[in-house]
């Protein structure tokens, strides 16, 4: 057995499984606080991705400027999403809302496949690549990077919902509309800016993932990987999401070596989390952290 | 005729329904042109038996009536001079109106902390925290609790409630059935406290309440409603005396103490 390639494989892993849990992180925050399944979580990445591709290699912009850029264009973007196609949809059956966010990452990817074509195509060098021996193992520096941004967002985000005025109101709005609007939170702010929030850290993530490995239509499927980490840690928890992906990442890495090593099956990677997601359904449907309500009369 | 103005500019209401009219969804008529009065600075009452629409009408008054697809149809709901009629919450709270709702609805999965601090959200300025102080001395055993604000107890639930409503600086609180589920010494020790923001900290409250005893003991003013109206009003003393109020909601009244009908109601009872 190679225990070499095993313990750089969960390595990757818990790499890749920081990013699951930031993008895992927006799903919750949509979910939580709108109550909307949003199945174009993945497009997001991808906008947020190709929207600064664009800037810095169209217009020659510099990262320190067109960076912010993408990021003010994912807020407006991710308020007009909402105000536009979701807020008419307050109060609609759940199935329809969720044949309007699966159009919406259609639409989107044809729209970013169209302007910007299907090839991968790499970001101008932002930050000098070079690997990073940690404990005998080659971690490159760009990796670390994107764990380290994924770590300030992971922190950020508990500081938001834990101390600010903003995050304290979402969180009131999640656990009950009509409380929220008799403490004088406006829910339609609140929902505005849940999905705004949502698109900028998933733009974020977008963009240090395509700083890795390029920007393509692959982006995209992070959305569809969110599922079995958001499944796993349970739909309405934040926490959840973060060890959910960390979980899901590294069971990932792991079944790639299990695969290369002794069941040649092939592409096991891609499949295991989608496995994990029905064993997961099957004997713990609200998740590892799942709402239990506290109940008292 | 200095004394009678200041008198009249004392007595001008701090809140006036004129006639109001709610209907649920578009076809369910709740409330039939209700009209009351709440003088600044007083607790005024206001009775009256299950669905006769005492919450609705709290609802009509903080907005939160379009939140249950309920809306003033007629009437006008008149709060320092404007007319708020189908205001959206948010704006009526920040007009310096609260409503502690039915139930206490507290947010369970927060600290006490956080509950009061959401409490604030409509204020921006620096006092926050020593209101917060402010709520503590009112209600000690909450300071105590550093847990989830769902495990605390009925009573301490109520009481984060009602301290949650001060947070918002509000001018007129609307406490609707603050003796819910509490034991009878909770409800006293509720409603001595709810008397006593009253006097230091100027808040006029409206009351609803099933317990009429309680309430009119504590109220200056009382309406009685049923089936979507006012039927009856009056100050404390005059509903306390009357032989109606007495009969249905304080559980006297002359002819119930006859021997005779208590006789057969216990007989009754016993079958059931």
């Amino acid at each position: 057995m190679n225990t070499e390639l095993l313990m750089q494989l969960v390595v990757n892993g818990l790499i890749v499984g920081t990013l699951y849990g930031v993008v895992a992180m927006c799903f919750v925050l949509i979910y939580k606080s709108t109550r909307v399944v949003n199945f174009a979580q993945g497009e997001f990445l991808l906008i947020g991705a190709w929207t600064c591709w664009w800037l810095l290699m169209k217009f020659e912009l510099p990262f320190w400027f067109g960076f912010p850029l993408t990021l003010a264009f994912m807020v407006v973007f991710g308020i007009a999403l909402q105000v536009i196609v979701l807020r008419p949809m307050i109060g609609e059956p759940i199935i329809s809302v969720i044949m309007v966010t699966i159009g919406l990452s259609i639409f989107f990817q044809a729209l970013m496949g169209l302007l910007f074509g299907h090839e991968t195509k790499s970001f101008p060098q932002v930050f000098e690549t070079t690997s990073v021996n940690i404990l005998g193992m080659q971690v490159q520096s760009a990796y670390i990077l994107s764990m380290v941004i994924s770590v300030l967002v992971m922190v950020a985000f508990y500081y938001f919902f834990k101390y600010s005025r903003t995050g304290l109101a979402m969180r009131a709005t999640a656990f009950d509309q009509q409380v929220a609007q008799s403490l004088g939170i406006s829910v339609k702010h609140v929902f505005a800016a849940a999905w705004a929030i949502s698109a900028v850290v998933s733009a974020l993530a977008g963009i240090v993932i395509g700083m890795v490995n390029g920007v393509s239509s692959a982006l995209s499927f992070f959305g569809i990987k969110v599922f079995p980490v958001v499944i796993l840690g349970g739909l309405d928890s934040i926490v959840g999401s973060v060890i959910g992906g960390l979980i899901i990442g590294v069971l990932e890495n792991v079944a790639e070596f299990a695969d290369s090593q002794w069941l040649h099956i092939g592409n096991l990677y891609v499949i295991a989390p989608f496995y994990a997601l029905i064993i997961i359904l099957m004997i713990k449907p609200y998740g590892l952290f799942g709402t239990k309500d506290i109940e008292r009369i | 005729m200095s004394h009678t103005a200041t008198q009249s500019e004392a007595a001008e209401p701090l809140l006036t329904l004129n006639n109001i009219e709610v209907v649920y969804d578009e076809v369910i008529l709740v409330l039939r042109g209700v009209s009351l009065e709440v003088p600044k600075g007083e607790i005024v009452t206001l009775l009256g038996p299950n669905g006769a629409g005492k919450s609705t009408t709290l609802k009509a008054i903080s907005g939160l009536l379009g939140t249950e697809d309920g809306k003033v149809t007629r009437g006008s709901v008149q709060f320092m001079g404007e007319d708020i009629a189908n205001s959206a919450p948010e704006q009526i709270v920040r007009q310096g109106i609260f409503q502690v709702m039915e139930g206490r609805r507290i947010i369970g999965d927060m600290t006490v902390h956080e509950n009061l601090r959401l409490g604030a959200y409509t204020r921006k300025d620096k006092e926050i925290n020593s209101d917060i102080e402010m709520v503590y001395n009112y209600f000690p055993r909450l300071k105590e609790r550093t847990g989830l604000a769902g495990y605390l107890s009925g009573g301490e639930q109520q009481m984060l409630a009602i301290g949650r409503a001060m947070m918002a600086r509000p001018k007129l609180m609307l406490l609707d059935e603050p003796s819910m589920g509490l034991s009878p010494l909770l409800v006293k020790e509720v409603f001595n406290i709810i008397q006593t923001i009253n006097r230091e900290q100027g808040i006029t409250m409206l009351l609803v309440e099933q317990n009429a005893n309680i309430a009119l003991k504590h109220a200056t003013y009382g309406y009685v409603m049923e089936s979507g109206k006012i039927v009856m009003d009056g100050t404390r003393d005059e509903l306390m005396n009357n032989e109606d109020i007495k009969q249905f909601y304080l559980g006297g009244g002359e002819e119930r103490r006859s021997f005779k009908n208590l006789k057969s109601y216990k007989r009754r009872k016993r079958w059931l």
